[in-house]
């Protein structure tokens, strides 16, 4: 890894999120939203979206205050950090986006505990400099943004025929209600899943002497 | 003269996947021809498309993974002719072709082929087919014509549908009705006498043990007597008979020891009891069985015998 070898730029940090280091893909991290939320891509984008920004912002401030964070109490002091922003988002998400905050319901405030932001807080923001680690958590809200939307758009084209509320296949496509029941959910992560494993694994196969 | 040295075992016998698979297809026919008897061409339709997509699966999957070519053990047919006995005879013959493709791709090749699956095919795409269309896999077709002077007999033009899996509840139906199938019920397990032959032949001839039906069978018919139910219809009614004898005597998905096998059948005439007079479905064969595949390792491994000649493991 970049950050190990040589020191860490902001597009490799912003990279590494997005696509190595792919939170749902590749860290296989934040597995709860990613199957309950995903019913529809309007959902994903949502709670995807919802995470970065608090991702972004509590990177950063866990950043800016990693010095003075006692290390025995470091995951308290993160959560009430993390808890600070989600709390604005739900307040933000109520009050401007009704239809979706009643959509993801319970999964905003779950955020506080959504383990991409606490691994990142851990593993990141409390050992790099506050602009580094909001990039980073760009990156990584971005990766998962995209992950869970993709997931998001799948379940929805199947399981209910239209992508973002758009009908796609017609009228008289029956739709299989399946993926957009909680078992859609684990079928289309775990398939997504398979298939970029198989990627990733036939791309280092092919130059292996570069280091993903 | 050649010497032939090979390791062990060099006890062989002539029963292999091929020919297992085989006599299942056989224990089948006598269902095949009553689903065409009571729903004529509609079940030979719907069958054929069931066989065909499954088959088609199984090869383009093999060819595509460049896999050794299996169509010839014909377990690829088993769970294609299975998935088609359990559909009703008015379902849209789409819905027979994505449940095969999804039995053979999702549930089985994807776990890794054959006797790697941990779920019975056949059954898992009927649980997925009924979460996704419900109207659909729910619609009981009454038969097209019925065995006895039959006041049932209608056309599937003017279809008449129940929506129920059960016939439970209709009226005027005796254990008669029940076991030759002049009852509404998905093609393949309406008529029990075929299904209860198929099941003769699978045990003379040693592919099927009786652990499991006669247990999970018993266990339905002890429990629905003990709920104040009637045992002989709670036994001849729904898909328990056929999930008995062709779904939950799955080599794959059951126990390999006869006392697992016992417990994995008396495990699922209890799930069918409870679903069926608890729950929220009608009809709990499907679900059933499929607990009871997930539970089979936990099964196998805590029955597990102590091998001839095994040394307690150090460390």
């Amino acid at each position: 890894m970049a950050e190990k070898s040589n020191k860490p730029t902001m597009r490799g940090v912003f990279i590494n999120g997005v696509l190595n280091e792919n939170p749902t893909f590749r860290l296989v991290l934040g597995t709860c939203p990613t199957l309950a939320v995903t019913t529809s891509a309007i959902n994903g984008i949502g709670m995807g979206l919802a995470a970065t920004f608090v991702l972004v912002c509590s990177n950063f401030v866990v950043s800016c205050v990693r010095k003075m964070i006692p290390d025995k109490a470091r995951i308290p002091a993160f959560i009430v950090i993390i808890a600070t922003f989600v709390t604005i988002v739900q307040m933000v998400m109520q009050a401007f986006l009704p239809s979706l905050y009643d959509a993801l319901g319970l999964f905003i405030p779950l955020i506080v505990v959504n383990c991409i932001i606490l691994a990142r807080a851990e593993a990141f923001a409390s050992k790099n400099g506050p602009l580094l680690s909001a990039v980073d958590g760009l990156g990584m809200g971005l990766g998962f943004t995209c992950s869970i939307t993709l997931i998001g758009i799948i379940r929805e084209l199947i399981g209910n025929g239209s992508v973002f509320g758009i009908s796609l296949l017609g009228a008289s496509y029956q739709p299989m209600l399946l993926f957009v029941l909680a078992p859609g959910g684990f079928i289309t992560y775990g398939l997504v899943l398979g298939i970029i494993n198989a990627i990733t694994a036939h791309r280092q196969a092919k130059n292996p002497e570069k280091e993903e | 003269m050649a010497l032939h040295i090979s390791t062990g075992p060099h006890l062989r016998s002539r029963q292999d996947t091929p020919s297992l698979m085989r006599d299942v297809l056989i224990a089948l026919c006598p269902a095949v021809a009553a689903s065409l008897y009571f729903y004529g061409f509609k079940a030979l339709w719907i069958e054929l498309i069931a066989l065909a997509c499954a088959l088609l699966s199984e090869y383009v999957w093999q060819r595509l993974m460049k896999k050794p070519m299996r169509l010839g053990d014909f377990s690829a047919a088993v769970t294609g002719l299975l998935i088609g006995l359990n559909m009703p005879a008015t379902v849209p013959l789409w819905v027979p072709a994505i449940g095969s493709v999804f039995a053979i791709i999702i549930v089985k090749q994807l776990f890794g082929g054959i006797g790697h699956n941990f779920l019975n095919p056949a059954l898992a795409a009927r649980a997925v087919l009924l979460t996704s269309w419900p109207s659909y896999m729910t619609k009981a077709t009454v038969p097209l014509r019925a065995l006895t002077l039959g006041f049932y007999e209608k056309t599937l033009e003017g279809v008449d549908t129940v929506a129920a899996a059960t016939p439970l509840l209709m009226p005027g139906t005796d254990v008669k009705d029940l076991l030759f199938g002049n009852i509404p019920g998905a093609i393949g397990e309406t008529c029990k006498i075929a299904i209860l032959l198929g099941l003769i032949y699978l045990l003379i001839r040693g592919v099927v043990r009786w652990q499991i039906p006669v247990c999970m069978l018993g266990t339905v018919a002890l429990l629905s007597w003990i709920l104040g139910k009637d045992p002989m219809t709670a036994v001849l009614s729904g898909g328990v008979l056929f999930g008995a004898v062709f779904m939950a005597t799955d080599y794959v998905t059951t126990p390999m020891l006869k006392v697992g096998q016992a417990i994995f059948g008396v495990g699922c005439g209890l799930l069918v009891v409870l679903i069926r007079n608890f729950g929220n479905y009608p009809e709990g064969v499907t679900y059933a069985i499929l607990i009871m595949n997930i539970v089979t390792p936990l099964l196998d491994r805590s029955l597990n015998r102590k091998v001839y000649g095994e040394v307690k493991q150090h460390g």
